[in-house]
């Protein structure tokens, strides 16, 4: 699918790319929600990593002048990383509806602390310089071309990685963790010590699609702390469904393909169009549009 | 921890109006203002949070929506403080015919929502169900433009006709003061209604445990459609209440979402003395730190929140639930 | 398992999606292609009432006024120098993403020639490096922060309207006019950039004009809080004679009804630097005495120009209810990049954004709002006069009305060309010059 989207790019017109080069970032996100998901958590504070990340970027850029992409964005995901294995000694111990609350909770710390902190300019955020690749500094469509193909190449990675994680142990046991955490204790496997090392790749996720995020906009503002963002997500984790990794990545470019149709066709109502979709798709599609791709790819099996 | 913060002598009404310039009379002026907005801003939570917290305790479901009732139920009372101004009603017939508009369109509402939508996911994983509710309140958050439009409405008129009181060198809104009676009243109420009525002894059982209760016969199904349909009809009266006080506008759900979220957390979700409880720690370290400590008033409700979880994760008055194997 | 299958799936999706993405063809416009104008302001949310939708109805009511070439002189070629105009509106609410998203879309997809618009500082500082890097003429109409041109030099990024540091300047001056006895004073904005600058340049400019004055009670409470019991309560313990506040109007008109309710007023007096806006509303609820700031000299507080009467009119008539700011600002933004197209347009051809941009560099004219000159951030940044009044509701003809009106010249309230705002109040507001 990335091979196909990275071939199409030059086609596109630039307004899709950049549409899509946001989509996909949060997709990385979204991929981290769906990590989670399988083993039955829920984050409302997403928003937490995704910020971090973003901020990691802009700080080094403006701090340090260093403006190489590839670097910024390993120092988004190593960043958020860093703190994800710090409050995970926390957040593991919780599950569901207390999950959501404390990794909110703290999300909102953090959106207070950028708030208060007029030095960063508080709620207007700051531009990322223009990041630059190995030296070489592309200007307008190439650089959005840039940027496209650096986050499908990101993109591609984590999918791989995660997709390797699922068919493991580790993550074969998000399932049964999610239906019945004692027995699999009884298993002799440390459950806690599971949705930690989840947490924090989650949270790794999330930086990465913030640091990439950060980039594709220019801009970075505390809002992306807020709980709404966090929510945004999950609203887009539950579209797409927990069923495949690439679920993740469609289901956050139709959510932005959606929202910028609603925007474009009712603008005054767009949240009325935009809730709509979500509400017929959870009637319809219970699993979310991920199930749509596997019923496809069941009925090809079937056929070939 | 953030429980013993604020608070200290409280010896409102008694001191004469001491100039504030005196440190120790200031510092009682400081106490009592903390008290009474403290009281005042947990009656509000709670009035917002009570509903919220019966719809979880009974059906499990975090009904995002809850900002929806609040916001249907603030613009009803708009619209009926403008019906009767202009009829030229007495004070205090317009107030209770406010509040009746307010309960009204929540009824109508939580039917409409229940029946309509909710019934067509109730088997399905918690989550979804969250999903669902979000979904609904994006819906009607435009719903309102579309009856309502885009400006925004006041409805001060109760609490202008209300008056104020003065003790010592404190101003009080009576307006206020309603409000703490209200939320008062309908703890004491709700108090009440689940130790000495059918239903609430149904819904005490339901909360507990849904499969044993059903089990003996209970009609679970209609205990949850009474249920969310009185939660909207709470939800709707906290925005009725607070209409008089604030500008009727859009987004106003919004705010309150995470606020009613952040108390029913504290104080455990499903639990009635939990969302009192709750409110009102919130309610008087916001009202301590605006008058102490004004530049941590952004985080006071979040860091609340997150010491409650981090020493009792099912919030206050929720035992954690035995482990079923 | 067939791959082939398989990538057939997935390009049917990614088409589909695609497909999803680009909305349905819109006819062509007929032969003389229109000139297109992005206009985006809050349309959904709390600050669509107060200034959102002020805003499109002001540029609403202004093109339809332009394309029928009935605007009063120098303004009364139809459209944009005889090319008649299309407006498409776009809610400026969502994410930074969002916001640079939807002006992409409007400059990419949509082909407008230029974009009007946004009132969030957040999303003027986000749209400034898009705009740069597109190379689009975008006007912000009311955004207050100084940052945009003081950060960098821009091309193509301008903002007709002043900045907010001019209304906190103001703010303080007229203050010490009015209330000579001033020892104390205290203030309530909400807690993001915007009341957090307003603060800052009040408390700057107060410290330059009257260094013995103190500030007392700081108040900050959340955006959109609503509900004020506390801050009012600790107000009413403080000895100051002034509160300075930049809400606006949801959260002002809640602030107010609950402070009247409790006597503030009567205690302290309020300085509303955005209150303007919200009189309409506020009628007979807004206490006599109250200082009233407009961003500018808007509304009641505009001169008696010929320009002014006319725009109030047809906005009236239309709408119900007198323009507020945000329809003033929307308006002479439109009217500063229809003089500077006019001006770059050579012998019928449409001029290029580099050609508007040159000509819309240090343009002067006179608006509804007075008169304007692009003066600083290399040109690209207007001053205009600005003025203060005393609130007062006529009791017989139940009206607002706003008195004792004070006028300060663009060069006393503004930073001169080439220094930062903030640093021109910490040094002590060099070079104003006030009558």
């Amino acid at each position: 699918m990335f091979l196909f989207a990275a071939a199409a790019a030059p086609l596109l017109p630039d307004w899709v790319v950049s549409l899509v080069t946001i989509a996909f970032a949060n997709g990385l996100v979204v991929l981290g929600l769906v990590v989670l998901w399988r083993a039955g958590l829920v984050s409302f504070g997403q928003a937490l990593y995704y910020c971090i990340g973003a901020y990691a970027v802009a700080l080094t850029a403006r701090w340090t002048g260093f403006t190489d992409a590839f670097a910024l964005v390993v120092i988004g995901g190593v960043a958020a990383g860093l703190v994800a294995v710090l409050i995970g000694f926390l957040l593991a111990r919780y599950r569901e509806i207390f999950f959501a609350m404390l990794s909110l909770a703290l999300s909102m710390i953090l959106y207070g602390v950028l708030v208060k902190t007029e030095s960063l300019g508080s709620t207007d955020g700051f531009s990322v310089a223009t990041p630059t690749f190995f030296g070489y500094a592309p200007h307008r469509e190439a650089l959005g071309l840039a940027l496209y193909w650096l986050t499908l190449g990101v993109d591609a990675i984590g999918a791989v990685l995660i997709g390797v994680y699922f068919r493991s142990v580790a993550g074969a046991l998000a399932a049964p963790i999610r239906d019945n955490e004692i027995r699999v204790e009884f298993l002799g496997v440390s459950v806690t010590s599971i949705i930690h090392t989840k947490v924090v790749v989650a949270g790794i996720l999330g930086g990465l699609g913030g640091a990439l995020a950060a980039l594709a906009i220019g801009h970075v503002d505390p809002n992306m702390a807020y709980w709404t963002t966090s929510g945004g997500f999950v609203f887009v984790t539950i579209l797409a469904g927990a069923g495949s990794v690439a679920a993740a990545f469609v289901g956050s470019l139709v959510f932005e393909g959606v929202r910028s149709f609603a925007f474009d066709v009712m603008p005054q109502l767009w949240q009325m169009t935009l809730g709509s979709v979500l509400l017929l798709t959870i009637l319809f599609l219970p699993d979310g549009l991920g199930s749509v791709v596997a019923r496809l790819k069941r009925r090809g099996e079937a056929k070939s | 921890m953030k429980r013993h913060c604020g608070g200290g002598a409280a010896n409102r009404g008694l001191t004469p109006a001491v100039p504030p310039s005196n440190s120790s009379g200031f510092a009682v002026l400081t106490a009592s203002a903390i008290l009474t907005d403290g009281l005042v801003y947990a009656a509000y939570l709670f009035i917002v949070a009570i509903g919220l917290t019966l719809i979880f305790g009974v059906m499990k479901i975090l009904n995002v929506a809850h900002g929806s009732f609040y916001a249907f139920g603030a613009y009803g009372a708009a619209t009926a403080v403008g019906i009767y101004t202009n009829g030229d009603w007495p004070a205090a017939a317009g107030f209770l015919f406010m509040i009746l508009m307010g309960m009204a369109v929540g009824l109508v509402l939580g039917i409409i929502l229940e029946r309509g939508i909710l019934r067509l996911v109730y088997g399905k994983d918690e989550v979804i169900i969250v999903l669902v509710t979000y979904a609904v309140f994006l819906i009607l958050e435009d719903v309102i433009v579309l009856i309502w439009g885009p400006q925004s409405y006041a409805a001060y008129q109760p609490m202008v006709s209300a008056g104020n009181t003065e003790i010592g060198e404190l101003v009080l809104s009576n307006y206020d003061i309603v409000l703490v009676a209200i939320a008062a009243l309908l703890a004491g109420l709700a108090y009440w209604a689940l130790k000495f009525t059918r239903y609430g002894r149904l819904l005490t059982t339901v909360i507990f445990d849904r499969e044993t209760a059903a089990a003996f016969g209970v009609n679970v199904t209609l205990v949850y459609t009474a249920t969310f349909i009185i939660g909207a009809m709470l939800g709707a009266l906290g925005g009725a209440v607070m209409a008089p006080k604030i500008a009727v506008t859009l987004g106003i759900g919004v705010e309150v979402i995470v606020l009613a979220f952040a108390v029913v957390a504290i104080g455990g979700m499903g639990s009635i003395e939990g969302a009192l409880v709750g409110a009102l720690i919130v309610g008087i370290c916001r009202a301590a730190a605006v008058h102490l400590v004004p530049q941590i008033e952004l985080f006071v409700i979040y860091g609340v929140m997150a010491l409650v979880l981090v020493v009792r994760p099912y919030g206050l008055f929720v035992r954690a639930q035995p482990r079923k194997i | 398992m067939s791959h082939r299958k398989t990538l057939t799936r997935w390009v049917l999706a990614g088409l589909a999606v695609t497909a999803a993405a680009v909305p349905a063809q819109a006819q062509q416009p007929p032969a003389a292609a229109p000139i297109k104008l992005g206009i985006v302001s809050f349309l959904t949310g709390p600050a669509a009432s107060p200034f959102g939708i002020p805003g499109r109805n002001g540029a609403e009511i202004v093109i339809e006024a332009l394309n029928t070439g009935k605007a009063p002189a120098p303004f009364n070629t139809v459209g944009f120098g005889g090319t008649k105009i299309e407006a498409k509106y776009v809610d400026e609410t969502g994410s930074a993403a969002n916001v640079v998203t939807e002006f992409r879309n409007l400059v990419q997809r949509d082909q407008v020639d230029a974009v009007v618009g946004y009132i969030s500082s957040g999303s003027c500082l986000a749209v400034t490096p898009v705009a740069e890097e597109l190379k689009v003429l975008t006007v912000f109409y009311d955004c207050g922060t100084p940052r945009i041109f003081e950060e960098k030099p821009r091309n193509y990024v301008f903002r007709v309207s002043p900045h907010a540091t001019m209304d906190n300047v103001a703010a303080a001056r007229y203050l010490l006019a009015k209330k000579k006895g001033v020892t104390s004073y205290s203030g309530i904005n909400q807690n993001y950039a915007w009341g957090q600058d307003s603060w800052r340049d009040f408390v700057g400019a107060m410290k330059v004009l009257a260094p013995n004055v103190t500030s007392d009670k700081v108040l900050f409470p959340k955006l959109f809080a609503g509900e004020y019991g506390a801050e009012v309560s600790t107000l009413l313990t403080s000895k100051s004679q002034a509160l300075h506040t930049s809400f606006f109007d949801g959260d002002l008109e809640g602030f107010v009804y609950q402070e009247q309710a409790r006597g503030l007023d009567k205690r302290m007096t309020i300085i509303m630097t955005t209150g303007e806006a919200a009189i309409w509303r506020l009628r007979d609820k807004l206490a006599d005495g109250t200082i009233i700031g407009g961003r500018g000299a808007n509304g009641p507080l505009a001169r008696d120009t010929e320009i002014n009467r006319w725009f109030q009119k047809i906005y009236t008539d239309r709408y119900n209810l007198p323009p507020t700011y945000p329809a003033y600002q929307m308006a002479q933004s439109l009217f500063g990049l229809k003089l500077a197209y006019e001006k770059a347009a050579k012998a019928g051809a449409k001029p290029t954004a580099d050609e508007i941009a040159t000509a819309f560099k240090g343009i002067e004219f006179d608006g509804p709002a007075g008169h304007v000159k692009m003066a600083i951030g290399d040109g690209h940044q207007g001053i205009t006069e600005t003025a203060y009044g005393t609130y007062r509701f006529n009791k017989q003809k139940k009206e607002p009305e706003i008195v004792d009106i004070v006028r300060f010249p663009a060069e006393c309230v503004n930073p001169p060309a080439g220094i930062d705002a903030d640093k021109w109040i910490a040094e002590g507001m060099k070079g104003a010059k006030c009558n």
